[in-house]
């Protein structure tokens, strides 16, 4: 068995509805050990855990914590980003609607180690079932005491508020999501400063991936150095995967980092159907590299995905068979990119503009030498310079076909004349 | 439901702008909100008449433009897409008789494109209002319509 | 605390919290620009002044980044020079690149760039999606085909003035800026202060172009063309023209407007000093016949629109006087009409003003004292009239000192410091304590209400009364002071208001490139004017005098009244 089941070890076995299953199952077992203890013990358990953050660019998480934490601020906020809205990613969409507590149970440890004082949990309105599930898990950990005031009759208070979005992807860029909390428009912020310094209304925030938090309870239960075990040298712990695509069991699964994708694809998704060749695997989502099938045994890894200088990590992998079209597929995702761009920094707003009338001529089959410098120029230019994470990432897709399938761009030159 | 006792459920301060125009558009049979209600919107949140057009033209469920009845959010992402997505847009365009950003005559349907809607694991998927379709197929598509149809008259 | 690093392989010490582009620039290495703007917050939108830190994967924006010890920066890289290029490629590709039928041409910050970059052809497709061009007021004029997003004016409106009008509306490259519900720009939202267009990059938003208008008159023989002068354009013309910020050219600017062809050159300066007689009355009467107060000025016509857009409840604290451009046009129609027995009919006036909201001011229906005439024909920006000055070939350096005419020619130092921020306050206290006290002040100078400061408070003997005033300046603090007297908190009995930073020297139509600096500059020259006056007291210029004496009769009397006052309206928009 490739699968080890840690986050999703209760997925399909408890009734996400109920509270007591989830404490059945040794739910907040970790939040009491957590709060027995001194807070500076959380914090140096996540250090040890070497926990790095599940959204897709692998930042520390107690990096991030200990900043918190060291805030003097009266007031501090958490942030569960539940905008999952990536292309090809619908694992924290698992999580929520299988096991909502895990969630709120790392949001309330974190909380309880930063000192914070109030969480939000920012999901997607698209997310009608996790919404749900998510508002009733709420209720009910404020029914039993672990949200609320004096939690554990200590002296400590938190209480967690569900925002939603409104359609737009951008909100899932941690400035954005904070700023769409505020009820502005998600557009982000210059940084510095950091939330960690200044975040959701001015206050410092620290703001984590769904899966992230549902690992926290897990490391206190284990203990950071045995969850360091898990997994590789850089990448500990587990991942959960979004399988999706031309494959033949798509869904979710938990694998040890260092899995190589060949057997991710072959083992749990049991292949291509219909008897169709492997082509490419895009990584990550629509903002991710495009890999050709010879470099499939690439062990998922945040550092071997660094390359790539991506969001690669959030676990995505979009299976795609011989009849895919590479242009049609980078077009998808640069119309996508362009409706989503929120248009503040220029090269963002004007690039997909651009970058899609150049991919369309390349569709049609229309595209000259000069298009093909013009496009790598613009892909380049746009991920070196663009303010947030959308327009730095989105280019990714072309940059890495320039680089794999080189070829397939040259066959769709109208004619090698400049 | 009014606009009053809608956005009443909110606290007046502005971080519940977006959270209550959604709600208060979803409510609506034609998924918009006019001037006049922006107006009204803006002095309860105490926040500028620009602000509140600013938010409503920037996230894809909020528009000052009314929409049919049903409003169909097909994703056209590349999950669904290599998972045939275009057939099912094709059904879609042919039985409502629209293209995406239309809405049909009788104002029953307004067909659009959304961003991926996470179901890549059931693609192709769209949603109809508040719910999600997935695993779609024509044949599917066909009846999933006829049933709203059906429910309008 | 100092900070080293190299820029470019040169040794930079500079102090903490330096920007990379502030650090580069006292290093006399200039990093490109482009929605960067002084005293505007920072976007780092445009991402034009991107540079490479070495060590750091992509290219971080010297404006936002702040220096840190040893850090290599690098502002000229290969890499950086093609991202600028592509980024303004880009911004050209959807841009209306008309540039020689554009009114910013030689004047705009994105040609520039272009050209300091290089940039000779561009490989981005076109992608401009023509949109229609708003005209629909008396001020400003929006073409959207121009605008390149850069966020000035959106942060100037939203930040500084805090009337918001302009909000980016959609999203990604569908963006446009525009008021609420992509409507027009009227006096439904705004009150054409016009500071946007005083820091908009390109010619997305520019005032009203009356110079054409101008010149069709000044050729006319049937009509009678007279010109009256801001107190401000003496200290701005000037740098309009090439010179120093701050640079006094009253007397050259008599001569070049009489080059230009005016029959007569008057100074605003007159109706100024007859302002303070007739608002110093009015508040003296407020007082004590337990009228509304506070009583604000009435002179900024950007916070007239401000106030009765926005503020409708407040109206009865304004004081009634036209402003000093109005009651200018009134008298130019008809006392002086009388007096040079000249037709109101054929009287011309043009008024040259820092402002553009002067405009929409002049065209308000309640401005004509004469029948189906307005009392002000066309207002001119600075701008507009170093365009006119430019367009002769003016050689204005060389121009001789020349005196205003009568009768609207002798003026005091009171008047002169009407431009700027706590001017009116200053210049209505020098007379209001003499006339209530009955003794000459001791020093004429009031310092409290004179600077930079947002909201400046003072307090003054009147006839054994301490009074409070206030001095506010940008809309955002007259909102304050606004929201003080709507719920009866304000303390004060006499509230100045000017609705540009540092009041008419940093109006909106001013030279282009005005910041903070260059405010102090204009600011402080017209305190040197004031001082170098004979007069300085409004109620001792004895030209007032003999207008009440022959024509007008007393203050707030009957023909003053109804000349030199005025009724203000709510629009109800907003209520």
């Amino acid at each position: 068995m490739i699968e080890k089941k840690i986050i999703s070890k209760r997925f399909d076995k408890i009734d996400p509805y109920s509270i007591a299953d989830y404490i059945a199952t040794g739910g907040y077992k970790s939040l009491a050990k957590a709060m027995a203890g001194q807070r500076i013990n959380i914090l140096s358990e996540v250090e040890k855990s070497r926990l790095r953050g599940r959204g897709g660019a692998g930042f520390p998480v107690a990096i991030k914590m200990m900043a918190l934490a060291k805030e003097a601020a009266l007031v501090k906020y958490i942030v569960c980003n539940a905008d999952e809205g990536e292309p090809g990613n619908f694992k924290d969409r698992a999580i929520m609607e299988k096991d909502p507590h895990s969630i709120l149970e790392g949001m309330i440890i974190t909380a309880y180690a930063t000192r914070a004082t109030k969480g939000y949990i920012y999901i997607r309105c698209e997310y009608d079932k996790p919404i749900e599930i998510m508002r009733h898990a709420v209720e009910e950990a404020r029914k039993n005491h672990f949200l609320g005031q004096k939690i554990d009759k200590i002296d400590f208070d938190f209480d967690i508020e569900i925002r939603l979005g409104a359609g737009s992807y951008v909100c899932g860029e941690e400035f954005a999501l904070l700023e769409s909390i505020e009820g502005k428009t998600g557009r982000t912020r210059v940084k510095p400063p950091f939330p960690t310094s200044v975040g959701l209304f001015g206050k410092p925030t620290e703001i984590n991936n769904v899966e992230t938090f549902a690992n926290i309870p897990v490391i206190i239960g284990m203990g950071g150095d045995e969850f360091a075990k898990i997994g590789t040298k850089s990448s500990t712990g587990t991942k959960l995967l979004s399988l999706s695509g031309n494959v033949n069991n798509k869904g979710v699964y938990e694998i040890p980092f260092g899995v190589p994708i060949k057997t991710v694809i072959d083992e749990l998704g049991g292949g291509v159907p219909d008897s169709r060749a492997l082509k490419m695997v895009q990584l990550g989502g629509a903002c991710g590299p495009i890999i050709p099938r010879y470099l499939l045994d690439m062990i998922i890894d945040f550092d071997r995905f660094d390359e790539f200088e991506s969001k690669t990590g959030s676990g995505a992998i979009i299976v795609m068979d011989d009849r895919c079209d590479i242009f049609d597929i980078l077009l998808r995702n640069v119309t996508f990119f362009k409706h989503e761009s929120c248009g503040k920094c220029a090269p963002c707003r004007e690039g997909h503009n651009q970058l899609e009338r150049l991919l369309r001529k390349f569709v049609d089959r229309k595209a000259t030498i000069t298009d093909l410098i013009s496009i790598e120029s613009l892909a380049r230019v746009m991920h070196q310079t663009s303010l947030c994470g959308l327009g730095q990432t989105s280019p990714t897709s072309i940059i890495s076909t320039l680089r794999y399938f080189r070829d397939d761009y040259i066959d769709r030159l109208e004619s090698l004349e400049v | 439901m009014t606009l009053e006792s809608m956005i009443q459920k909110y606290p007046a301060s502005p971080e519940y702008l977006v959270e209550a125009l959604r709600d208060y558009q979803m409510a609506k049979n034609d998924h918009s909100v006019t001037e006049s209600e922006i107006v009204k919107i803006a002095k309860y949140f105490n926040v500028t008449e620009s602000k509140v057009c600013s938010v409503v033209s920037f996230y894809s469920f909020l528009s000052e433009k009314p929409k049919g009845r049903y409003v169909i959010r097909i994703c056209r992402d590349v999950p669904c897409f290599v998972n045939k997505s275009e057939s099912i847009l094709k059904t879609l365009e042919t039985r409502l008789g629209i293209k995406p950003g239309e809405t049909t005559p009788d104002g029953l349907f307004t067909l659009e494109y959304t961003g991926c809607l996470g179901q890549c694991d059931h693609a192709p998927a769209f949603r109809i209002n508040d719910m999600t379709y997935v695993d779609l197929t024509p044949d599917k598509v066909k009846a999933i319509l006829s049933e709203y149809r059906e429910e309008k008259s | 605390m100092m900070v080293n690093l190299k820029i470019n392989n040169i040794d930079v010490t500079v102090p903490e919290n330096t920007t990379i582009l502030d650090a580069a620039k006292a290093y006399n290495i200039s990093i490109p620009t482009l929605c960067y703007y002084p005293d505007l917050r920072i976007n780092s939108d445009c991402r034009i002044c991107s540079v490479e830190i070495v060590g750091k994967k992509g290219l971080s924006t010297s404006c936002s980044t702040i220096v840190q010890e040893g850090m290599q920066v690098k502002t000229h890289t290969p890499r950086v020079i093609n991202a600028r290029k592509t980024i303004t490629e880009l911004l050209l590709a959807n841009h209306d690149a008309d540039c020689t039928a554009c009114a910013k041409n030689m004047n705009c910050e994105l040609q520039k760039l272009a050209n300091v970059l290089g940039i000779d052809e561009n490989r981005f497709e076109r992608v401009l999606e023509v949109r229609p061009i708003d005209d629909h007021n008396p001020s400003l004029l929006r073409n959207p085909n121009r605008c390149i997003k850069c966020g000035r004016c959106i942060d100037v409106c939203r930040n500084i003035q805090g009337v918001n009008v302009l909000e980016p509306l959609n999203r990604g490259h569908e963006i446009i800026i525009s008021p609420p519900f992509g409507k027009y720009l009227t006096d439904e939202f705004c009150t054409f202060c016009g500071q946007c267009s005083s820091v908009c990059p390109v010619g997305a938003i520019i005032e009203k172009d009356e110079t054409a208008a101008v010149w069709n008159v000044l050729h006319d023989p049937q009509k009678h063309v007279i010109v009256q002068v801001a107190p401000a354009i003496r200290v701005s013309l000037g740098e309009e023209l090439g010179q120093k910020a701050g640079t006094i050219v009253t007397g050259k600017l008599v001569s070049a407007l009489k080059l230009l062809g005016f029959t007569k050159v008057f100074d605003t300066d007159f109706t100024a000093d007859l302002t303070i007689i007739e608002e110093g009355n009015e508040l003296i009467k407020r007082i004590t016949t337990g009228g509304v107060l506070p009583m604000i000025t009435s002179c900024c016509p950007g916070w007239i629109n401000f106030a009765e857009t926005y503020y409708p409840e407040i109206l009865d604290h304004l004081s009634s006087c036209k402003s000093p451009q109005q009651m200018f046009g009134a008298l130019a129609k008809t006392y002086y009409a009388q007096k040079e027995n000249i037709d109101p009919a054929t009287i011309f006036v043009v008024s040259i003003m820092p402002c553009t909201a002067k405009k929409y001011e002049a065209k308000r229906p309640e401005m004509g004292s004469t029948e189906n005439n307005l009392d002000v024909d066309v207002v001119l920006t600075t701008r507009e009239i170093g365009k006119m000055l430019r367009q002769m070939g003016v050689e204005f350096e060389n121009l001789p000192e020349t005196e205003f005419d009568e009768p609207f020619g002798k003026t005091t130092g009171a008047a002169a410091i009407f431009g700027t921020t706590g001017g009116v306050m200053e210049a209505a206290l020098r007379t209001v304590y003499e006339i209530v006290n009955k003794k000459p002040l001791e020093s004429l100078d009031f310092m409290e209400v004179r600077g930079m400061e947002g909201i400046k408070e003072a307090s003054v003997n009147l006839g054994g009364k301490i009074v409070k005033v206030a001095v506010a300046h940008t809309l955002a603090n007259a909102k304050k002071i606004a929201e003080q007297i709507k719920n009866n908190e304000s303390p004060y009995a006499f509230i100045e208001v000017m609705c540009c930073p540092g009041g008419c020297i940093g109006g909106g139509g001013q030279s282009y490139g005005t910041t903070s600096k260059t405010r102090k500059d204009r600011l402080a020259s017209l305190y040197t004017v004031d001082a170098a006056m004979p007069l300085r007291k409004s109620h001792e210029n004895p030209d007032i005098n003999k207008l009440y004496a022959d024509f007008l009769g007393s203050p707030l009397a009957k023909l003053s009244h109804e000349l030199l006052h005025t009724k203000y309206k709510a629009k109800h928009r907003h209520q």
